[in-house]
């Protein structure tokens, strides 16, 4: 589903040329749960900004369900992350003062839909990401940590995308909580959704069936992950 | 493609609401900046229309299609005295102006002086005009009480005299009926035959305060002179005035044998010119007390572009979320133009809705203003808030679209 083809990303500052990603080459397929992990500086958010189409790369090709990604304009990428690629990003990135339905309906916006559907849909996904009906009406701070990252999972299925590109997800969550966020990751993989967690962490990284580590602009390994916590390990078998 | 619907007018409109009720403080003091221009541009321009129209009236008032004729300045060799100080137009002048002009309505010979009037113990120092009857046609002049000085008066050189509200109010006192009083000019009893309707005025040249007598009656009991000290043509419309005047011009010349009108003894001005004159006055008047408000519009726009500036900054998280989640760039430029467009117009409103409102009251308090509200300035001042809250909102929103989405979620 994903196909990636020497990937190359340079940023040129003065006469320094520097390759956030030199020759990447790789595939995703459907139904996958992928991490991609690497120290700072690695790479890893320039891979992510490009697979998440916000970004196009200096060379290579990116291919998303068949279509060459690396060649579209502003509008062209807009488009595509509305329908194939929902995100949740480490700091949740909710509307503030705003109600969690707002919240999820957000990619909505300017689409032909009815209030009606929106408003179902948007439950439909909240209860997917498992959130309690209860709080469906409150204000997005005056959730938990927890809860806002399950409402940014809402809203990042609302459009029922191809891949669910999560960057560093528990970054700012504690670590019960943090498990929670990645047990309802698991449970949308389980469902068939693909998902690719960027993350620093190894014990994050460890929630996911592959793991693409990499270092330096260049993919150090990829290797299928047999750490899986063990509960989780239990519920894959 | 920008695809517009009314699902696309509903969500902008949602988001627009959202966004200035999120920061409520600051949205109404943004709207109270325009609020201000607009309510200023309103009330400025219709206390300079006002202005213009009174003047215009007051103008007006004095006669409609009006020439005066005066006379020239006296010369006594090479000195030359005053304009109007000269003795050179007389009763023929009159006659031979009434025979022989086409196109004019009524003509009014008037000699002029100050007297002291005394009736009943009662004295005051006013005009007194001796005239024909044609006067009240020529300076619109209307009756309240009795009548105006008639051809039979002319005729016998009655002594009746007709006053004017003030001088009824000086002599007899506010609300009595002055027909058939006795008032005394020069020593000479005068009959009050008639009072004229109040003109509203003040000052020197009152046109409430004076008295009219009929032309014969004053040459013959208070100046023996045969000179006039004006004569006051009607023309029957606007149009020929220019035509009357010539005419005028080419009698008065020939009658005093002079051959270049450069020398002419006499002056004519027509009313046209003074309306003119007072309407390129007030006019800058407007203009100035408009551009004064223009500013205060200006300094609200500024404002409103300042807020927007500040809200991009502030909300350039918000930004960048709804740019990753697929938002397109023309929406997110919509949106602020949208919100900068619609502080304008709650703005401009309710500016309108303060400025007539101001228009009305200050009158009340301040007696000698008066306004016109005219639609003109409104739509003005509708278009121009219209316009300073997309051309203020512009750049905001311009510079919100082209955020990158990757730097727009990593600000801080």
């Amino acid at each position: 589903m994903i196909s990636c083809k020497n990937l190359t990303k340079i940023y040129q500052n003065g006469d320094t040329k520097t390759f956030a990603l030199n020759n990447v080459s790789f595939e995703i397929s459907e139904g996958e749960f992928v991490s991609i992990i690497g120290p700072s500086g690695s790479g890893k958010s320039t891979l992510m900004h490009i697979l998440g189409a916000l970004d196009n790369p200096t060379s290579g090709e990116y291919f998303l369900d068949g279509r060459e990604v690396s060649k579209l304009n502003d509008d062209e990428l807009s488009e595509l992350r509305k329908n194939k690629i929902g995100f949740v990003f480490q700091s949740f990135n909710l509307l503030p003062r705003t109600t969690v339905l707002r919240n999820v309906m957000l990619p909505l916006l300017y689409t032909k839909t009815t209030n009606q559907e929106r408003l179902e849909r948007a439950k439909q996904c909240l209860h997917y990401a498992g959130m309690e009906e209860n709080k469906f009406q409150n204000l997005s701070n005056q959730l938990s940590g927890g809860q806002m990252q399950r409402v940014a999972i809402a809203r990042a299925l609302i459009n029922n995308p191809s891949i669910i590109l999560a960057d560093e997800p528990t970054g700012n969550l504690d670590t019960k909580t943090s498990r929670t966020v990645m047990e309802a990751l698991r449970e949308l993989n389980k469902k068939g959704h693909t998902i690719i967690l960027i993350t620093h962490e190894m014990d994050v990284a460890n929630y996911a069936n592959r793991i693409i580590f990499v270092r330096d602009g260049i993919i150090e390994k990829d290797e299928i992950n047999n750490h899986i916590p063990y509960n989780m390990q239990q519920e894959t078998k | 493609m920008l695809y517009v619907s009314c699902f696309m007018i509903q969500d902008l409109f949602k988001e627009t609401l959202w966004a200035l009720t999120g920061n409520k403080v600051r949205s109404s003091l943004t709207i109270l900046g325009i609020v201000i221009g607009i309510a200023s541009v309103i009330t400025m321009v219709s206390i300079g229309q006002g202005a213009q129209s009174s003047i215009e009236k007051n103008i007006q008032s004095i006669g409609s299609n009006l020439i005066m004729i005066s006379p020239g300045a006296q010369k006594s060799g090479m000195i030359m005295g005053g304009r109007g100080g000269a003795q050179t137009l007389k009763i023929s002048d009159v006659e031979a102006i009434r025979n022989e002009t086409e196109g004019i309505i009524g003509v009014a010979p008037e000699i002029s002086d100050r007297n002291q009037i005394t009736a009943k113990g009662n004295n005051t120092n006013t005009r007194v005009i001796g005239t024909s009857p044609d006067y009240s046609t020529v300076r619109n002049i209307e009756i309240d009480l009795g009548v105006f000085i008639t051809d039979q008066h002319i005729k016998k050189s009655s002594k009746v005299a007709v006053l004017g509200p003030t001088t009824r109010d000086d002599l007899f006192g506010e609300g009595i009926d002055p027909v058939g009083k006795v008032i005394k000019i020069k020593n000479v009893d005068f009959e009050v035959v008639g009072m004229t309707v109040s003109k509203g005025g003040s000052g020197f040249n009152n046109a409430d305060d004076v008295i009219y007598v009929p032309l014969t009656a004053y040459q013959h009991f208070l100046s023996d002179s045969d000179y006039v000290s004006g004569i006051n043509i009607a023309a029957e419309s606007q149009e020929i005035m220019t035509s009357v005047q010539e005419q005028i011009t080419e009698i008065l010349l020939r009658l005093h044998k002079i051959e270049d009108s450069v020398d002419a003894d006499f002056s004519i001005t027509n009313q046209t010119d003074i309306i003119s004159t007072a309407s390129s006055i007030t006019g800058t008047l407007t203009i100035l007390l408009s551009s004064i408000a223009g500013i205060s519009l200006l300094v609200g726009g500024i404002g409103i572009m300042n807020m927007m500036l500040t809200t991009v900054t502030e909300r350039t998280r918000e930004i960048g979320l709804r740019k990753a989640v697929g938002i397109k760039k023309i929406y997110i430029n919509l949106q602020f133009l949208a919100e900068a467009i619609m502080l304008t117009f709650i703005g401009g409103t309710l500016g309108i809705f303060l400025g007539w409102i101001a228009s009305i009251i200050i009158p009340k308090f301040a007696t000698s203003i008066s306004t016109e509200i005219s639609f003109g300035s409104i739509i003005l001042a509708f278009s121009v808030s219209a316009g300073v809250g997309i051309v203020f909102g512009f750049y905001p929103a311009r510079r919100a679209a082209n955020l990158s989405p990757i730097e727009a979620l990593r600000y801080e």
